[in-house]
């Protein structure tokens, strides 16, 4: 069996939940400090989430292709994103942004906000308070989005197909594995690449719950003996 | 350090509208919750934008609406304990303290001055609501502030520990210079707490007064609820004088205590200055015939709940209350009872 598609969905999932995981976080932030334009913003970023997967794509082969000032910039720069795994990636990232953005959105809006105008008080620039503060207290939501992403990157399929293609051992992911060999008919390979994602996707989720349950016994631990 | 506030704030259907000043000294506000107690310090501190007026510390301005200074709340200094203490939960008692000291030198030092050595790698969740509070306080004064607002700070604990959390809070004050606010509901606190006191309702300052006016004459039916008067009346004018209309008796004495053309609408007396009369006694001026309602032990004392027996009971007239030492009720308990509002206890109110 070729492992190919395994080795590039990992790449192409860690790469684009790397991505994800800034940008979203800078969306929430962006996105909390807002007041009347905040719907609107919310609706943009949220955006990809609605869209069919394919439509992602096409508007992704726009935005890349070869009559485009961004594609065009890609190009002088050296770096081709049709029909390689950094496309695959993009397509990937844009597809998980707005799991990470609206579940980190949700993580930070969580946070007792006497923790925030506190540290107001102290003295904090609202920097320090995002990365001392805001960041921390909302890690648990934080970690939970990470994972998710990861996880919708990892099964992304739509987009990646329409602007990455279907170049075995270049741009085949996993979930484009099981189509393709469904489509020629070797069930076989689909039913051992299925069973690779399922293996995978509740490893990252049992990993998650155990990360958590740590975090909880080092941070909430009751007790203390009294005054 | 002088606080001059004068500000209106519009939230939906409230109206925030206060105006006060405070000089070196602990300066409480008194309200029911949801009065704008708590909104009040949040424009003081900035995290809440007033839609206008003015906030002066010391002379330099932190807010105006009309030259459009709003001063960011970290750069205010203003110390601000809240109700929960709003310690960081994923920084250990050290960390928590340094946010406000910002040396370590300095944090060690207020860890010993709050009595804290030894805890300094706990989480705020391992911690009493004793603990919790000192490393609270320790955090806000630790940056020096050159003012402190006290939300609340006792209203989420038991009797037991709120007695020395407060003692704690009133050393702490003590040796604090630079003056602050102190809020509660709770009528107690904010007489042992602090010297002058506002009363707050729906928004608005009622009543400001040194601590002694307002518990002896409170000005407003709301300062005097709030003082925690058990027994109020409407009051009408006629002819020959006040009417008690909840009480059921003419009241004598009203008369001489206001300026000849004020119109008092409320009166007040609190249950324990009522007096005690003989039966051959009851012709003397405001003196009410109880029919006892309910007799409640309470731990130092005895709570009777009455309400005037001597008229027909038509409009059914307001249950007062009369509280008096455990002997002394022993005393009177098996003859009617008859009870007197001494004209010089009554509070009197216009509005």
């Amino acid at each position: 069996m070729d492992y190919s598609p395994l080795w590039i969905s990992m790449k192409v999932a860690l790469t684009a939940t790397g991505v994800t995981f800034i940008l979203g976080l800078l969306a929430a932030r962006f996105v909390l400090s807002l007041n009347r334009m905040r719907l609107f913003a919310d609706g943009i970023f949220s955006l990809p989430m609605v869209l069919p997967p394919t439509v992602v794509g096409f508007f992704l082969l726009l935005l890349f292709g070869k009559n485009s000032a961004v594609g065009q910039f890609f190009m002088r720069m050296g770096i081709n994103v049709l029909f390689t795994w950094q496309g695959a990636a993009i397509a990937a990232a844009v597809v998980s942004f707005p799991i990470m953005y609206r579940t980190s959105l949700g993580a930070f809006e969580q946070v007792d906000k006497n923790l925030i105008y506190a540290a107001r008080t102290l003295g904090m620039s609202e920097g320090t308070l995002f990365f001392k503060v805001l960041l921390p207290a909302s890690l648990p939501g934080i970690a939970a989005a990470t994972i998710l992403a990861f996880a919708r990157a990892l099964g992304e399929f739509g987009a990646t197909i329409m602007l990455a293609g279907n170049i075995p051992g270049r741009t085949q992911t996993m979930s484009v594995a099981v189509y393709t060999a469904m489509q020629s008919g070797n069930r076989v390979l689909a039913y051992r690449w299925v069973a690779m994602i399922m293996t995978i996707s509740f490893l990252t989720i049992v990993l998650m719950n155990y990360w958590l349950s740590l975090q909880n016994r080092a941070c909430m631990r009751e007790g203390g003996n009294g005054f | 350090m002088s606080l001059y506030v004068d500000i209106e704030k519009r939230c939906g259907d409230f109206l925030l509208r206060v105006r006060f000043e405070t000089e070196n000294e602990m300066f409480a506000i008194l309200g029911a919750s949801g009065c704008g107690k708590s909104l009040t310090l949040k424009c003081i501190a900035g995290i809440e934008k007033p839609d206008t007026g003015v906030i002066n510390l010391n002379g330099e301005v932190l807010f105006d609406a009309a030259k459009k200074i709003n001063v960011p709340t970290r750069k205010r200094n203003i110390g601000y304990l809240f109700q929960d203490y709003a310690l960081f939960p994923h920084m250990t008692v050290f960390q928590n303290i340094m946010c406000g000291a910002k040396d370590k030198d300095k944090t060690r030092e207020y860890i010993e001055r709050f009595f804290l050595k030894g805890k300094e790698r706990l989480y705020p969740a391992q911690l009493s609501g004793g603990q919790k509070q000192r490393v609270a306080l320790a955090r806000m004064l630790a940056q020096n502030p050159r003012f402190v607002m006290l939300d609340e700070p006792f209203s989420a604990l038991d009797n037991y520990l709120k007695t020395q959390l407060e003692r704690e809070v009133m050393n702490v004050m003590e040796s604090f210079e630079n003056g602050g606010i102190f809020v509660s509901h709770d009528r107690n606190e904010v007489y042992r707490l602090t010297d002058r006191i506002a009363v707050m309702e729906h928004g608005s300052i009622v009543d400001i007064q040194s601590k002694h006016g307002i518990f002896d004459a409170p000005k407003t039916l709301a300062a005097t609820l709030l003082t925690g008067c058990k027994n109020i009346t409407r009051l009408e004018r006629r002819k020959t004088g006040y009417f008690a209309l909840d009480w059921g008796i003419p009241l004598s004495g009203v008369d001489a205590a206001g300026a000849p053309d004020t119109v008092f609408c409320y009166a007040g007396v609190r249950a324990h200055f009522l007096e005690p009369v003989c039966a051959y006694e009851r012709e003397v001026e405001n003196v009410i015939a109880c029919e006892i309602l309910r007799v409640i032990e309470d731990t130092f004392s005895f709570i009777v709940l009455f309400t005037n027996r001597a008229v027909e009971m038509k409009t059914g007239y307001a249950v007062m209350t009369y509280e008096l030492p455990k002997e002394e009720w022993q005393k009177i308990k098996d003859k009617p009872l008859y009870l007197r509002v001494p004209a010089d206890k009554l509070i009197l109110m216009e509005k």
